[in-house]
């Protein structure tokens, strides 16, 4: 049993890999240092899996996302070479949306500080039991079977279409 | 094996036929694509013609036997069955215009027709969801399978941006959804449907939850996309301009048709404890909605931005009756998508026929002259030009009336009296097509027109009958 | 020192969406843009997850892993399109393509 303190500052550490990650990605001129600030916001998310005991989504963040997605990522940079595209702006004028968004944000952010009441009741946590990978392959595997199959579906034409979009010849 | 496992049983499997018809001719195309000599690739358009009608049939088959499937993640409904049909049947007329289509722009090939039939899957997918985990998932198949359709001619720059466009904004959309449903999940600890309309008419919940409240936002921001709801417009215009003309008549039928039965499904039932709030901003979206695509398509020169525009104010009609929250709302709603999917894809097939090689005669003023070269054609185009304006006796006649007499019922008269001030406006534009087709000397564009190639004329002749037969006879799908 | 509740993991996502969706409004550069979406999905599983935590069920981390599944598959086609685009046009900027000024 760890104490709350340490909890408290793994908490805040891991949330400012992920807002710090986060903002470099969006203000990064170079798209391969927003890659990169974007793989710290995306550990940062693990760490957040692994404090709330999701170790199973833990594993799928780093190998999957990380791993995956943002090799893919740094891949398609080099291969769509963004030299010449660095000398440009890189920023465009939609300043007010961008505003719009953050003061919602905010807005909500403080409601619920003021009153976060608004959940119901926190269920708590009992001891024992199965581990946290075979509590997700139960709920996967029975209740949500149909959405794990149509998901293979997805993955499929996701496949095609890219190769549609990529291959050279029709 | 989980404790709790029950092996779905023979009937569940029965109410997903549709589905597993759909995937498994799309992979068996994908599996014969390679085999197929690239002058053969027809066959391939044959083989998903072929599954389009299998999945007819199964839907047929799947509503004879309503009920739950896999652990209440489907409820295969009359409502379900209803716009598995009307999207299946989206998919087959335009796997038809898409026949002669691409073989003129020397484009044939198994991916598209496979990437077609995942879409409709992901659509009957949706359409019949109980849950908003399998209802995500089916509109990410859909969207996915529509991004790179949008995008299928890849060596035209404007093909290249239109899929750029709808993919950003389009997944940009799907993300907001995403977050509106984590919330949504988080307020009531549930994704069922039914389960999130009775935590949320409990009375020991606060109604006005930020969480709640947030989540309806992001949803309906959401599926305002996907609907091409002012002012989450902007897409639609570019992608159907950049998109093939097959594509873009399915654009505006398939997806949009399930992406309105799913707002129905979570408005109508899930979200119906909070109709009171949503009410006032569905009634502000459709006004915005239908004055946007009206007054934005008088302005267009191009055929297919004005049916774009056409397209997002008819969901603003549709959106007339999603506020009118009733029964017979929800029955005219339907009604009016059945029409509009035949009107729409006999439109955009008469554009895709006419456009030639390249899509070179895609301005308004190259029709001047058609209604004397090519008489039969432009007679069934009048009739569904005649349909979107919403003349009697046509099936868009009906449709509106429907719509407008639910709203009237549910004592929305101002909004009532708008739309119907906005149809007005509407006859504007599409009377002119008709104009410069009879009244305009010939051009140009009317040189070296070739004859209409069977299965364009079937599709073509298919809408224009629909329209009419369901004008006189509403009773048919009532 | 306070114990974390769900609350802040709330506080912590709302702030990543906020960062995510400036990020797509204000960039030109459609790979940045497709990393922020990136970003709201991320924000999207944090919620997804506390809640889970907070109800004791693991629906949300089964909502989870279809999130990341969709982000894959997203990743995949969108970076398909943008080497579509970039074979064509050669740029990457979102307004140097004419029709794509939003």
């Amino acid at each position: 049993m760890n104490p709350m303190w340490i909890d408290t500052l793994f908490f805040y550490f891991f949330a400012l890999l992920v807002l710090g990650g986060g903002v470099a990605t969006i203000t990064c001129k170079s798209a391969v240092h927003s890659a990169i600030s974007l793989i710290v916001s995306m550990v940062g998310v693990a760490g957040l899996f692994l404090l709330q005991h999701a170790e199973f989504l833990f594993a799928v963040q780093i190998v999957l996302y990380i791993g995956g997605v943002m090799v893919l990522f740094l891949f398609v940079i080099m291969l769509v070479n963004l030299d010449e595209s660095m000398q440009m702006r890189q920023f465009n004028r939609q300043w007010l949306l961008a505003v719009a968004a953050v003061i919602a944000a905010g807005v909500q952010a403080v409601w619920l500080l003021s009153k976060p009441a608004d959940l119901p009741a926190a269920v708590p946590q009992v001891p024992g039991g199965p581990g946290n990978v075979q509590r997700v392959a139960d709920v996967l595997f029975s209740q949500y079977l149909l959405p794990f199959e149509i998901a293979s579906v997805l993955l499929l034409a996701a496949v095609i279409g890219s190769v549609v979009m990529a291959k050279k010849r029709l | 094996m989980p404790a709790n496992f029950v092996p779905p049983s023979g009937v569940e499997y029965i109410r997903v036929l549709p589905e597993i018809i759909l995937a498994a001719v799309a992979t068996l195309i994908m599996v014969l694509e390679p085999l197929t000599p690239a002058p053969r690739k027809r066959a391939l358009g044959y083989l998903a013609l072929a599954g389009f009608a299998g999945a007819l049939a199964g839907a047929a088959a799947a509503g004879w036997r309503t009920g739950p499937a896999f652990s209440g993640m489907l409820e295969v409904d009359g409502f379900a069955t209803f716009f598995r049909l009307l999207v299946i049947l989206a998919g087959l007329l335009v796997t038809l215009v898409s026949f002669p289509y691409l073989r003129r722009e020397e484009a044939e090939s198994g991916e598209y027709y496979a990437l077609l039939l995942y879409s409709v899957a992901g659509q009957t997918i949706m359409v019949s969801a109980a849950d908003l985990i399998v209802l995500f998932i089916g509109l990410e198949i859909s969207s996915i399978a529509s991004y790179v359709l949008a995008g299928y001619m890849r060596r035209e720059k404007l093909a290249n941006e239109a899929a750029a466009k709808y993919f950003l904004l389009g997944s940009f959309a799907t993300a907001f959804l995403l977050y509106g449903i984590a919330l949504i999940y988080g307020a009531t600890g549930t994704t069922r449907l039914n389960g999130i309309a009775q935590v949320l008419s409990d009375p020991r919940m606060a109604p006005a939850g930020i969480l709640t409240g947030t989540a309806v936002a992001l949803m309906l921001v959401g599926f305002a996309f996907k609907i091409s709801a002012a002012p989450f417009q902007v897409w639609a215009p570019d992608v159907y301009q950049g998109a093939p003309s097959p594509v873009a008549a399915f654009l505006a039928a398939g997806p949009k048709a399930a992406a309105f039965a799913v707002l129905l499904r979570v408005f109508m039932t899930a979200f119906a404890p909070l109709t009171g709030r949503w009410l006032a901003i569905m009634w502000s979206l459709s006004l915005l909605t239908m004055i946007v695509g009206n007054f934005a398509a008088l302005l267009q020169t191009n055929i297919k931005r004005l049916l774009a525009y056409s397209s997002i104010a008819h969901a603003g009609y549709v959106l007339v009756a999603v506020t009118a929250h009733s029964e017979e709302g929800v029955q005219a709603a339907m009604f009016y998508l059945t029409v509009y999917v035949f009107m729409n894809i006999g439109a955009f097939a008469v554009v895709a026929y006419f456009s030639r090689k390249g899509e070179r005669y895609v301005e308004i003023e190259d029709l001047a002259g058609l209604g004397v070269r090519q008489p039969v054609l432009a007679a069934l185009f009048a009739v569904i030009l005649l349909s979107l304006i919403g003349v009697p006796p046509t099936a868009g006649f009906l449709g509106k009336f429907y719509i407008f007499q639910a709203a009237v019922k549910a004592d929305l008269l101002w909004l009532t009296v708008l739309g119907l001030l906005n149809s007005a406006v509407a006859a504007y534009y599409y009377l002119r097509l008709i104009v410069i087709m009879y009244m305009k000397e010939p051009g140009d564009s009317l040189l070296e027109l070739p004859g209409m190639a069977v299965s364009t004329r079937a599709a073509l002749w298919t809408s224009a009958a629909a329209v009419v037969v369901l004008g006189l006879f509403p009773a048919l799908i009532r | 020192m306070h114990p974390i509740t769900t609350t802040h993991y709330l506080i912590l996502s709302a702030a990543l969406l906020a960062i995510g969706a400036v990020g797509v409004l204000i960039r030109r550069n459609i790979i940045i843009m497709l990393m922020s979406i990136e970003l709201i999905l991320n924000a999207v599983n944090i919620n997804l997850i506390a809640f889970s935590r907070h109800y004791q069920d693991v629906i949300g981390q089964v909502f989870a892993i279809f999130v990341i599944t969709v982000a894959v598959a997203e990743a995949a086609v969108g970076l398909g399109i943008l080497i579509a685009l970039f074979r064509n046009k050669a740029t990457v900027q979102a307004d140097e393509v004419e029709i794509l000024k939003w």
